[in-house]
């Protein structure tokens, strides 16, 4: 799709071949001739092939890294490639497909590095547990002074960049739970964010992993992260 | 405190020889043997060297050597976990990268055959 930039449709996946091929189907219906690229993370099922029976492209990574591990590898390529717009959307089906033309067109117009799918703009965030839902007023808390201005939905995972974040990702970018920590590291730089509405519906298939340890450990992994980034914030200011 | 010390000399001596057997065999790099042939050295130079150990113990302020030597050994250890944390972050960083260049070379490698294969069968 080259009409006012390239834009590729970014879907990292690990083990979703049950709802992989219909996420890209139903990207390809709202976005006809979209490109389509793959981050599979060395799945073990057949994802890469349902993928590429639907005409996406796929990019594998020898071994499991992640999700920002797979992620990065797919900003790298978009990058190489000389894509100027990535829309990031999950390969479970839980992100509804026709918020990406607003996504796009808010990156256009606004000239933002980032836009985020935020669930919380117009809604409650129909389909997140509670635990998520503490998690998340937590960071929003968190992450105001640091941002400047307020995020409702710094987990999401249905974000576009443009080029100048493509850089900058395909440089620096958060191996585990990157979402909460790229916003950091685009803050860093002085690039913008802005937040739209989006819908999201239960997943097609599989089940969440996150388990009270996991969000524990999420929560510290994150937070330390998001230090990590301040302080190379500061250092970078003052030079 | 005298049988501590033995205790102490007997391990550090044995850490030091499964080291160097360890270099012997190829088992370990010797980058990596460094860190802990100088900890194992330094506990079996105080495990020897009482006056030494107990001067030290003044330098801390603590008046029981067999404590010093405790606490000596847990600080040189900690040192050496974390070098080699510095060293596994360094490595995992390098794997990453690695793992997403060759996932890039594939990716590239993949459009190649396939245009490749859409050439010849047009032609």
């Amino acid at each position: 799709m080259t009409g006012r930039g390239r834009v590729l449709l970014l879907i990292p996946a690990f083990n979703e071949e049950a709802s992989i091929g219909h996420v890209v189907v139903e990207a390809r219906q709202v976005m006809p001739g979209i490109d389509v690229l793959v981050a599979n993370d060395c799945s073990t099922d057949s994802t890469a092939q349902v993928a590429r029976g639907v005409g996406a492209q796929v990019i594998t990574v020898p071994h499991h890294l992640g999700l920002g591990g797979v992620l990065q590898a797919g900003y790298r390529l978009a990058y190489e490639l000389g894509y100027d717009y990535v829309v990031r959307i999950d390969g479970d089906g839980q992100m509804d497909p026709r918020d990406i033309p607003t996504i796009l067109e808010t990156l256009r117009a606004s000239g933002v590095e980032m836009v985020i799918g935020s669930r919380y703009l117009e809604r409650d965030g129909g389909h997140t547990s509670v635990a998520r839902s503490v998690g998340i007023r937590f960071f929003r808390a968190v992450l105001r002074p640091i941002l400047g201005k307020p995020v409702m939905d710094p987990t999401s995972g249905f974000v576009g960049v443009n080029r100048r974040a493509l850089e900058v990702f395909s440089n620096s970018f958060p191996l585990e739970y990157p979402e909460i920590e790229a916003l950091v590291v685009l803050r860093r730089r002085a690039f913008h964010f802005l937040e739209v509405p989006c819908r999201i519906r239960p997943r097609r298939a599989g089940l969440s992993t996150i388990t009270p340890l996991k969000s524990v450990y999420y929560i510290v992994h994150v937070l330390l992260g998001v230090l990590v980034n301040i302080l190379k914030f500061e250092r970078h200011r003052w030079r | 405190m005298e049988r501590l010390l033995t205790v102490s000399l007997i391990l550090s001596g044995c850490l030091i020889v499964v080291i160097l057997y360890s270099l012997r065999r190829s088992h370990i790099r010797v980058e990596y043997s460094l860190s802990w042939l100088a900890a194992a050295i330094v506990v079996f130079v105080l495990s020897i060297w009482q006056r030494g150990l107990v001067a030290l113990g003044q330098l801390l302020g603590i008046s029981y050597p067999p404590a010093a030597l405790a606490s000596v050994t847990i600080c040189v250890f900690l040192v050496v976990l974390y070098r080699l944390s510095m060293i596994v972050s360094d490595l995992k960083d390098n794997n990453v990268a690695l793992a997403q260049k060759v996932a890039s070379l594939e990716y590239h490698l993949h459009r190649l055959e396939d245009q490749s294969e859409a050439a010849t069968t047009r032609s």
